[in-house]
């Protein structure tokens, strides 16, 4: 039982590390991903806004749904939410409690994602270079609007024949990652504010709810934890009866059909035990078809009759 | 048992964990693959497609298919599929629990490939640059060419090499747009993918945990069970084993002191176990026709009582006998049936 307490107790003082080292690498995968993703602006009319906010929300919906995926506290928090009462009520509180800690962890490669986008400034140059106002530009200024939507497409793309060496370009260019920068920074400012103030101000609310909505939270997952593990070792307990159970049978229907009485030799007394009657290849034989084609029934409680 | 219940618990609460792992392996195995392979689109009009879209459907399956060859539990699965009912139900519901996780896991290098591939674009490239819209993107006003020529001209746009369509279409232009499409088909891949895997994951606790918890229980059940019973049959075989080479020691002894006709020597008592295992074998010329006795007339693979002296004729040189069926020494010890 030694063995079983320390175990629990690493996984107690752990489970939230173990937790907050997901939500970490998530946010480390987010921006590798990132880097390595190659981004090719269409450099179309109607295709850039599509790609670049594409490319700016849809894997931040990914990397969410993938948080909550790998985050184990998911299911446990699921199950006790649809559970039927029993004998033990159930706490909202507690409920609220394991999905506001899921879904804050789960947010951060998403947050992570949308932030490099931002600071990189590819996506915002992408999505909005066919909005900008010609009028500002020197190099747009006099042209019919389709032309002018057709040259402001091709923005992004710095190695297009029409677009090499255009100063114009290169000012909307850094127009647009100016301001992709700047919102990139402020999102970042106000989040860190937001969590600063949230991690501050939270003992001023409520704190005997939260304590005790932490304590049963943890409570359930170590339940849960402690559940799998007793029901593993017990169908190992099982399994061993059952096998001993049928070598025990098979024993007795050897010596129902050979009649040999038990024999008394002292020093073969350890390992006759262990061959448990079965000393030839016929038998062994036997009893390797008997288990393919028969296995014993479920049902450990003949064991101790016999 | 100490040991073996070590063992076993570290099996149990790491089998998910090793077969996660194996997953896991798999996956950036075959992103590795994928960029050490050398993809050379062939440009060819009719050639494009089948090359673009084998590169992208073949390997996945391939890697499903490894998939569950690495994975230890499909003789497991098969085993109790087909094995005969005897005294024990079989449980549908644990038959497919256990295909479930298996099909589970191996899916995740399959759709890790085709992300990557269809992310990086060459592919659909490929396969589909003879679909180009050349009236939107292109120069509608190029002197006219047969479509013949119109899709050899387009076909090797992924070949920029060898392009001549310049002034029908751009070439960056061509492969700009196919690399968008293919990279939001991709990135839509991957959503549908992982929301598939979150209503899966989410959705069984609302609907159906007390069976899942008893189709978990009686797979890992069934698992554990066929590890002991294969440790427990080594440990039978090991002491089998022991038993059979310690008669037949006991046996060449034997047959040495009646061959020579003189009392076995008995060891000093000081000498303890040491002589005890030598079992009567003290010099080089006896021990190396017990060797060539092991070698050329191996016991029956029957153990028979202690106390019968049942050597196998080796001292007179005798031809070796099998006897098929144990002799017959002792009438009152046992009678076959």
């Amino acid at each position: 039982m030694d063995r079983f307490r320390m175990i629990f107790q690493y996984f107690q003082s752990n489970s939230e590390s173990v937790m907050n080292g997901i939500c970490g690498l998530l946010a480390l995968a987010s921006v590798k991903m990132y880097t390595s993703f190659d981004f090719s602006c269409p450099c179309l009319p109607q295709y850039n806004m599509a790609y670049g906010l594409g490319i700016m929300f849809m894997p931040p919906v990914i990397l969410f749904l993938c948080g909550l995926i790998l985050n184990r506290q998911s299911l446990v928090m699921l199950e006790e939410w649809r559970r039927p009462p029993g004998h033990r009520k159930k706490d909202r509180a507690v409920i609220r409690y394991m999905c506001s800690s899921i879904v804050q962890r789960a947010m951060v490669a998403p947050v992570v994602w949308i932030i490099v986008t931002l600071l990189d400034g590819k996506c915002l140059i992408c999505a909005f270079s066919g909005s900008m106002d010609p009028e500002k530009f020197v190099g747009f200024a006099n042209m019919s609007t389709a032309q002018v939507q057709q040259l402001l497409a091709k923005v992004p793309c710095k190695d297009d024949e029409l677009m090499r060496n255009n100063t114009s370009r290169r000012a909307v260019s850094r127009y647009l990652r100016c301001c992709s920068q700047a919102l990139g920074w402020s999102i970042l400012l106000i989040l860190i504010i937001a969590a600063f103030l949230a991690r501050w101000l939270r003992p001023c609310f409520n704190q005997a709810t939260l304590l005790q909505a932490r304590h049963w939270s943890n409570y359930i997952d170590i339940e849960q934890k402690i559940f799998e593990e007793t029901c593993c070792e017990h169908s190992r307990l099982f399994a061993h009866k059952c096998i001993l159970h049928f070598f025990e049978s098979m024993r007795e229907e050897i010596k129902r059909h050979s009649f040999s009485l038990p024999r008394e030799g002292e020093g073969a007394k350890g390992e006759e035990d262990l061959l448990r009657g079965i000393t030839d290849q016929d038998r062994v034989n036997k009893l390797l078809k008997m288990w393919y084609h028969e296995k014993p029934p479920l049902d450990v409680s003949q064991a101790h009759q016999r | 048992m100490d040991k073996f219940r070590m063992i076993f618990q570290f099996f149990q609460s790491n089998q998910e964990s090793f077969m996660n792992g194996i997953c896991g392996i798999m996956a950036l195995a075959s992103t590795q693959m994928y960029s050490a392979f050398d993809f050379n689109c062939p440009c060819l009009p009719h050639y494009n497609l089948a090359y673009g879209l084998g590169i992208l459907l073949v390997p996945p399956f391939i890697l499903f298919l490894l998939g569950f060859v690495l994975n230890n539990n499909i003789s497991m699965l098969a085993e109790e599929w087909r094995r005969p009912q005897g005294q024990r139900g079989k449980d549908p519901a644990v038959l497919r629990y256990m295909f479930c996780s298996m099909a589970q896991r191996a899916m995740i290098a399959p759709a890790v490939w085709v992300s990557v591939t269809l992310l990086d674009g060459k592919c659909i490239t490929c396969a589909f640059c003879t679909s180009v819209p050349v009236e939107s993107l292109g120069n509608a006003s190029y002197p006219r060419l047969s479509q013949g020529e119109i899709l050899r001209v387009l076909a090797r746009i992924p070949c920029k090499e060898i392009y001549n369509g310049q002034q029908l279409i751009a070439n960056e232009v061509a492969i700009r747009y196919l690399r968008c499409i293919s990279q939001a088909l991709g990135w839509c891949f991957v959503l549908l993918m992982t929301t598939l895997a979150f209503l899966v994951r989410s959705l069984r606790p609302c609907f159906s945990q007390a069976a899942f918890l008893k189709s978990r229980y009686w797979s890992h059940y069934i698992d554990i069970e066929r590890k002991l019973f294969d440790e427990t049959c080594a440990e039978h075989a090991r002491s089998f084993a022991k038993v059979c080479i310690q008669q037949f020691f006991e046996g060449v002894s034997m047959d040495l002191v009646a061959s020579h006709c003189h009392l076995p020597r008995k060891a000093p008592a000081n000498a303890g176990e040491a002589a005890e295992k030598l079992l009567g074998i003290t010099d080089q010329g006896t021990m190396n026709m017990a060797l060539k006795s092991w070698h050329r007339c191996k016991p029956p693979l029957h153990l028979h009582p202690p106390a019968l002296p049942t050597g196998n004729g080796w001292a007179e040189g005798q031809p070796c006998t099998h006897p098929s069926v144990p002799r017959r020494e002792t009438a009152a010890y046992y009678s076959w049936v």
